[in-house]
């Protein structure tokens, strides 16, 4: 059980972080107080053709001189700064946050249709497998994540989330069960611009994480959601696949619903299923994706965890709860529950 | 006494809030208003006496859960599985209901005036007197009625005239019986689930409870009444005998 809520504001106005604390504070039942975490978007204005590389140090005199020099070796770091904290009473700091803003050559991927976004991808992997002691957590241009094990409320002023603003935010609220929580276990998880919070259990991860680390993805977070992050990147930039097309792939109608369908139709589904079997999440879950320009929720197939969404001005709510929604946005219009396996999706328009 | 007795849960976690209303039921209060509700949980747990609760705003989760005797009228719409294992006593949702609505529900009523979630009524039972009804005015989704052992599930398809349900209708249904409007797609009854028309003696055995419900809502009886009914129920007395034993 963990809670999840997201808002896309799709004029790309920007709210500060006191909205979504207090939502995800509502939830307080789905969590454990051993992870919480939140993701903006458009939060680095001064820096928004960097990545903003965050990563979790062990330690500084050992570590951090490895990072940089992986990172030199494939671009430049413009900019590089402790991630500010403040003490909370009941929330150790166990690691140093850190965030690189970097410039990739893209020279150095000269087969690479995305070259910028594969040097950055490769240097998550390799930080993340071969430097003990640093993890990168986030890795996306223009995008925070802020995360630690903790309440969402603490967690949200250890980072003072409402010193920064985004037109996308994320919250996450865990209740861990089948791995301990410590800090990179909790959400969002994030790689480029994608960003994940999830409620349930991949039970299907063995297959998922076989199938994405074929494809050059690293599972090091010790948990299940960090695949749902891999194959959104995988299927959408690398596959050039629809959201839409890709939440079929991970959460496909049944075999009896695909062979009533139209001929057409379901054609196309009998390609996606066979294509993709190896990508097809199973278990209970409710997820929210993000990346820079729209918001997905989408739950498994039969419906296994809650999910609701609503609509005020110009913008879109996705949460676990009605009442989280609710605190952030007390004049929401009509709460609607989307059908099992159908996105909801809420898109920037320029 | 004050009655009716007025609580302001703003801002209120739910076991302060449950504590006031059992020391509201104590001093005899027959009335209870709830104002500014936003999401706690287990409001009326387990609850007994006869007091109507009136809750303003959005209760959370598992509202009712083993109450027996109360009333709870929810001006608003309910998180998952309000009437969780309810004993007996009446939750009156003036909107929606999330997913699990009644689940495991063993006595009392439970009437819905928009649409319910997934797994509406699962594993609803009855026993001798005990039988737990659940009437929602709109449409459900997939697996209403899922291990159904007991009981009564009517779904009505308000504005459409026949409710929208996806597949797996009483899948596993062993006992009790769904009634539905209009009627379903047979791809859309669960596995040992079987479906036929209610005879015009159902339907008079049906119609308090429709009249009931068309009370509680300010509805017209007409848009109700004078339908087909079709009747959801376990396709023999035990449908799935052979499944994990078998007999010689």
């Amino acid at each position: 059980m963990c809670g999840i809520i997201g808002v896309i504001d799709r004029t790309r106005e920007r709210m500060d972080g006191t909205g979504i604390r207090a939502a995800l504070s509502e939830m307080n039942e789905r969590g454990s107080g051993e992870g919480a975490g939140y993701a903006a978007y458009g939060a680095f204005p001064d820096f928004r053709d960097y990545y903003a590389i965050h990563i979790f140090f062990d330690n500084l005199h050992e570590t951090k001189p490895r990072v940089e020099e992986e990172l030199s070796k494939w671009g430049v770091i413009e900019y590089d700064e402790a991630i500010p904290t403040y003490e909370q009473a009941s929330l150790r700091k166990v690691h140093i946050p850190w965030r690189f803003f970097f410039r990739p050559d893209p020279h150095l991927m000269p087969r690479s249709i995305t070259p910028e976004d594969d040097v950055v991808m490769h240097l998550v992997m390799k930080v993340n497998t071969t430097i003990p002691g640093a993890l990168v957590f986030a890795s996306g241009k223009n995008v925070a994540v802020f995360k630690a094990s903790g309440w969402p409320d603490e967690v949200a002023d250890f980072y003072r989330i409402q010193d920064y603003k985004g037109y996308l935010w994320m919250g996450h609220n865990r209740y861990p069960t089948n791995t301990p929580g410590w800090w990179g276990g909790a959400h969002p998880f994030n790689l480029l611009n994608w960003s994940v919070v999830h409620n349930g259990e991949i039970t299907s991860y063995g297959t998922n994480r076989r199938y994405i680390e074929s494809y050059g993805y690293q599972c090091t977070m010790y948990t299940d959601t960090e695949v749902v992050a891999y194959l959104f990147d995988l299927l959408v930039r690398r596959h050039g696949l629809s959201i839409e097309t890709a939440v079929k792939a991970l959460a496909p109608p049944f075999w009896d619903e695909i062979d009533r369908m139209p001929e057409k139709e379901r054609e196309i589904f009998r390609a996606i299923r066979l294509a993709y079997g190896s990508a097809l999440m199973n278990g209970p879950f409710a997820i929210v994706v993000a990346n820079e320009e729209s918001m997905v929720g989408f739950t498994d197939r039969i419906k296994l965890r809650p999910l609701v969404y609503g609509v005020k001005g110009n913008r879109l709510y996705i949460s676990s709860e009605e009442a989280a929604i609710r605190t952030m946005e007390p004049d929401v219009e009509e709460i609607t529950m989307p059908k099992a396996g159908e996105p909801i999706i809420g898109r920037y328009v320029a | 006494m004050v009655n009716p007795v007025r609580i302001d849960a703003k801002g209120m976690h739910y076991t302060p809030l449950n504590r006031a209303i059992r020391e509201a039921v104590a001093s005899g209060a027959t009335e209870i208003i709830l104002d500014h509700v936003m999401g706690q949980r287990f409001i009326a747990d387990g609850l007994r006496g006869e007091v109507t609760i009136a809750i303003h705003g959005v209760p959370g989760g598992d509202l009712g859960m083993f109450m027996s005797g109360p009333t709870c009228i929810v001006y608003g719409n309910c998180e998952h599985a309000p009437g969780n294992t309810m004993d007996a006593g009446q939750i009156i949702i003036h909107g929606n209901a999330g997913d699990a609505v009644a689940h495991s529900m063993r006595g009392g009523k439970i009437f819905v005036r928009d649409n319910i979630g997934y797994r509406g009524g699962i594993h609803m039972k009855q026993y001798l007197e005990k039988r737990p009804i659940l009437i929602i005015g709109g449409s459900a989704r997939a697996f209403l009625g899922e291990y159904m052992a007991g009981g009564l599930i009517l779904v009505l398809g308000r504005d459409r005239g026949r409710p929208e349900i996806d597949r797996g209708i009483g899948s596993g249904i062993h006992g009790g019986m769904i009634v539905i409007r209009g009627g379903v797609n047979e791809e859309n009854l669960g596995v040992g689930a079987t479906m036929s028309e209610l005879s015009r003696e159902e339907i008079a055995g049906i119609t308090p409870l429709i009249r009931e419900f068309i009370g509680h809502f300010g509805l017209d009886s007409a848009d109700f009444l004078n339908d087909r009914y079709f009747k959801v129920i376990p396709s023999s007395a035990r449908p799935f005998a052979s499944k994990y034993t078998w007999e010689v």
